[in-house]
């Protein structure tokens, strides 16, 4: 079928009014992540364009089906950028397209540096979007502090428009910085690795990266951290995190923009997973129980990210979705099911009271069930 | 400031509503004697002002339950109160509801350095969160000015921000999870000490609606280490557009400083009188702060000084000791008390791109002498969040109908120009009728269905944030 192609927003709006049928949202389509959805294929790809950019005020406006490189591209001619660090999934998802802003909001996408600047639902300041009844709503603004009525900012975000459609999205940018060190040790345990993330995170070093990986670049496990900054500043807090972890292990500094870039990209993208044929889960835990958590799982292999705290797994093939879901109940936090097989459902099951609130929310912004149906469903009627 | 009229038949049902109450709580944490339901009649709006049927005071999450249950089947209205700071009447009472104070739970629950958070219940005030874990080199970010007094519960419900936010943000940047009870008394878990939501934002919802839509009785919080150190500098302007133009200067040179306060002559004036800081008698004042290593610190602050430079400052005066840092914030710090000395003021919080800062504040300017009444401004700078405080005489009849009228047309022009009514202290009931100048019909519906699917009977704190006309189907329709 030919995709819906709206070019405006009320192009878009009068499309949902008019549907009795269950639409299938896309951005780029590169992150076809949750339970498939039956319905007409519609694209954002007409609602695209940067509508305004202040980069004294540290914000920009643009239409949700902007490609993220058109937006990365007018940052970095002003020497800024998206500071959550949104990844690229292609890699991973061995999938094609053009990864779209609406697309990475709508699924609430950050990397590294979410573990001190903030989520991509921490940047986004306001929104407009198409509920399922074909209303265009606003809220929000394009300013960096706003309490004024409820934030259904941060209910969009992370809704996999399952609540409406974005058409427009302001967000909050932060300058680049000119140097970036990396420091990074290797052979440690899961453990002692963690340990010493947890330790560099709780310095007042500003660290904006902190991950391990069992498999590193020359296959032994490697631990690394980031700091960013001036030259000087750079210099001197490297120095004082090698100190500071001297007890875990020998950490050397590298400060070469190449290297560095790559080092840290290839952890934003899960690179150490690409090519390879298990399922991945992506695993949100208190930073502590990381190591102990994947130890629990049989065949799984791990890339730890925000300090401990986010995990990316990587279990054989058919790996029963039930095994990780019994483990993270011990510990508490949450799984997501990224590529593979799709027993147990996609996303971590909620507590009822909490599951028929979100129930209550979809059937208000989508009361027809019209947008990406069954697509966040849990468990249980995903089976059905 | 109009308030729906009491129903009489809640009224008449006081008797066994205490009753019931006092059946789950201890009789110290019922109060319902007029004489002491008195010191529940405001916040800190104090233009307005109404006792409550009652107020409680429970201890634990479960008694919160009990309470809200009890309220629910009786078809009460229930108004949290954290410490009634609010400046915006967000815990004003209405004759036929009940206060429900979380002050006594105030319990740090946990403190975890490795996994950076603390857990405490809501009623612990905002300073004393820090306080819990200063010694061991940490601190909560968000620092409301009245971080001595407010409690986390109404920061999360006001989804407070202070003065260092430009670099750490707001309060729903900085919380992580919590407990909740929902109007029918059922207790919910958001979040926890891992980072983002398994399922919708819920977390991200609950901040800043104001007490609408749950009793929030347990927080996890994200803690940091402290900074090595951090210091000002005083940059003194002839004009606001020439000031507002370094503000936009340093932020785009790529330096992030952790405050950009920025004060008017009124304001600089004023609170000279006071405190006598030593500040420049000039038109615009701003003061930086940066953080990191006395090394770092100095870096950053020449960048900045050399930004300033090029915009020809008739003051620059960088911090060279703790003495001289506290000496550049007395006045930023007594400009409150300073105007509070001078008259009775109102303080608006609106938020405008940074963009804009010029031309609203000669907007302000000229509205200052079409309404005869003075107005200073003191606000965070890097991120537009403003702070005009109107002066008026609360004695002087009409005046205070005059300093309204003053502020919603500033703040009009604060929607205007692209930003917003609020940035920090919300809509209570102050800002309630300017909200259908933010936002249209349909936006406003979309909020307030939110609040149909977690209060279908809209009991918690039901006449505030939406204009009365248009929440009335809603709370009409529950009854
Ligand atoms: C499995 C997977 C996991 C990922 N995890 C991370 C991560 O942890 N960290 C990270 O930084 N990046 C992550 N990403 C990358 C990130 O998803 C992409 O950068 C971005 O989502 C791609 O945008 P898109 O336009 O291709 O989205 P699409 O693949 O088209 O859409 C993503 C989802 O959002 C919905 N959607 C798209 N546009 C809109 C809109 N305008 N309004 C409402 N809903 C819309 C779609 O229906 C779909 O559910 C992940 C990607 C994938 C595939
Ligand atoms: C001098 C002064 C300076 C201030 N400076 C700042 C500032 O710099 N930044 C800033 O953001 N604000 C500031 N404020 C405003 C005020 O302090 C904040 O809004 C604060 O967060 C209110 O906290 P509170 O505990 O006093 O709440 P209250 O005033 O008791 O209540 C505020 C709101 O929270 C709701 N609420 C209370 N408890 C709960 C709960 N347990 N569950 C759900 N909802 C609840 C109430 O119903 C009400 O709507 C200032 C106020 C004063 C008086």
């Amino acid at each position: 079928m030919k995709d819906l192609r709206p070019e405006t927003e009320a192009e878009l709006a009068a499309i949902v009014r008019d549907t009795s049928e269950p639409l299938r949202i896309r951005g780029g389509g590169t992150r076809p992540i949750g339970v498939p959805v039956n319905g007409a294929p519609l694209t954002t790809a007409g609602l695209s364009g940067i509508d305004l950019y202040e980069p004294g005020a540290l914000t920009l406006v643009a239409k949700a089906g902007t490609p993220v490189a058109e937006v990365e591209t007018a940052l970095a001619a002003e020497g800024q950028r998206l500071a959550f660090e949104p990844m690229d999934p292609r890699g991973l998802l061995g999938t094609e397209g053009e990864p779209t802003i609406g697309g990475v909001f709508a699924a609430n996408v950050s990397g590294p540096r979410r573990i001190q600047c903030g989520a991509a639902r921490d940047f986004l300041l306001g929104v407009r979007f198409v509920d399922g009844r074909g209303e265009v709503i606003r809220n929000g603004g394009r300013v960096m502090k706003n309490v004024t009525g409820y934030d259904l900012v941060k209910l969009m975000a992370g809704s996999y428009g399952t609540l409406g459609i974005l058409t427009e999205v302001a967000l909050k940018v932060l300058p680049k910085t000119q140097v970036t060190g990396s420091l990074a040790c290797d052979g440690l345990g899961d453990e002692t690795a963690i340990a010493a993330l947890c330790r560099a995170l709780g310095s007042p070093f500003e660290v904006t990266g902190a991950a391990h990986s069992q498999a590193g670049p020359e296959g032994a496990a490697r631990t690394v951290i980031r700091i960013e900054g001036t030259e000087a500043s750079v210099a001197y807090r490297a120095a004082e995190l090698q100190k500071v972890l001297a007890a875990y292990g020998e950490f050397t500094i590298d400060t070469d923009p190449d290297s560095t870039k790559a080092t840290w990209r290839a952890i934003r993208d899960v690179q150490p997973f690409h090519g390879t044929d298990g399922d991945i889960w992506r695993l949100s835990v208190k930073p502590t129980d990381a190591p102990g958590l994947v130890a629990r799982i049989d065949g799984a292999e791990a890339l730890y990210d925000w300090g401990g705290g986010l995990i990316w797994l990587c279990v054989p093939k058919g790996t029963a979705g039930q095994d990780i879901r019994t483990a993270i109940a011990k510990t508490g936090g949450h799984a997501t099911l990224i590529r593979g097989t799709r027993g147990g459902g996609v996303f971590q099951p909620l507590a009822p009271p909490v599951a028929a609130l979100q129930e209550g929310l979809r059937k208000r912004f989508d009361p027809k069930g019209l947008l990406n149906p069954g697509l966040m469903a849990q468990a249980r009627e995903a089976a059905e | 400031m109009e308030m729906p009229a009491p129903n009489p038949d809640i009224l008449s049902k006081k008797a066994e509503l205490v009753t019931r109450l006092l059946d789950i709580l201890p009789a110290d944490a019922v109060i319902s004697d007029p004489a002491e339901t008195r010191a529940y009649e405001c916040d800190a709006l104090t233009a307005y002002k109404c006792p409550p049927l009652a107020a409680v005071l429970p201890s634990t999450t479960q008694e919160v339950s009990d309470v809200l249950r009890i309220c629910h089947e009786m078809g009460v209205p229930v108004v949290p109160r954290g410490s009634g700071t609010s400046l915006a009447g967000g815990a004003l009472p209405t004759e036929d509801s009940v206060i429900l104070g979380v002050a006594r739970l105030n319990d740090v629950i946990e403190t975890d350095y490795d996994n950076r958070f603390i857990r405490v219940q809501t009623g612990r005030t905002n300073l004393s969160v820090t306080g819990a874990v200063e010694e061991d080199g940490y601190f909560y970010a968000p620092d409301p000015s009245s971080q001595l007094a407010c409690a986390i519960a109404g920061n999360i419900a006001m989804n407070s921000g202070g003065a260092h936010c430009l670099k750490y943000g707001v309060t729903t940047n900085n919380l992580l999870g919590v407990t909740m009870v929902l109007m029918d008394g059922t207790v919910i878990e958001l979040g926890g000490a891992h980072l983002d939501a398994e399922g919708y934002d819920l977390l991200g919802l609950i901040c800043g609606s104001e007490g609408q839509l749950g009793v929030v009785t347990e927080a996890t919080l994200r803690i940091l280490h402290k900074p090595e150190g951090a210091r000002p500098v005083l940059i003194g302007f002839d004009s606001n557009e020439v000031a507002g133009a370094c503000v936009s200067d340093i932020i785009k040179a790529g330096v992030l400083p952790v405050a950009i306060e920025f004060m008017d002559r009124p304001c600089i004036r004023a609170t000279e009188d006071f405190a006598k800081a030593g500040y420049p008698d000039c038109e615009a004042l701003l003061i930086v702060e940066v953080e990191g290593s006395e090394a770092e610190i100095d870096e950053q602050l020449e960048t900045i000084m050399s930004i300033a430079r090029t915009h020809d400052p008739v003051e620059l005066r960088q911090s060279g000791s703790a003495e001289e840092s506290a000496k550049i914030w007395l006045g930023r710090k007594s400009a409150f008390g300073a105007m509070g000395n001078i008259n009775d003021y109102m303080c608006l919080d609106g938020t405008i791109p940074v963009s804009q800062l010029p031309y609203v504040l000669k907007r302000i300017g000229e509205m200052s002498k079409e309404f005869g009444l003075d107005v200073a401004n003191v606000f965070h700078a890097g991120d537009g969040n403003m702070h005009p405080l109107i002066l008026f005489d609360a004695n002087k009849p009409g005046d205070l109908e005059t300093c309204e009228a003053f502020g919603a047309k500033i703040l009009k022009l604060c929607v205007e120009v692209g930003g917003c009514l609020t940035g920090e202290h919300g809509v209570g009931i102050e800002k309630r009728d300017l909200m259908a100048h933010q936002y249209g019909e349909k936006d406003l519906a979309m909020q307030m269905a939110v609040k149909d699917v977690f209060d279908p009977k809209w009991l918690l704190n039901p006449a505030k944030v939406f204009p009365l006309a248009a929440s009335d189907a809603h709370r009409i329709a529950a009854e």
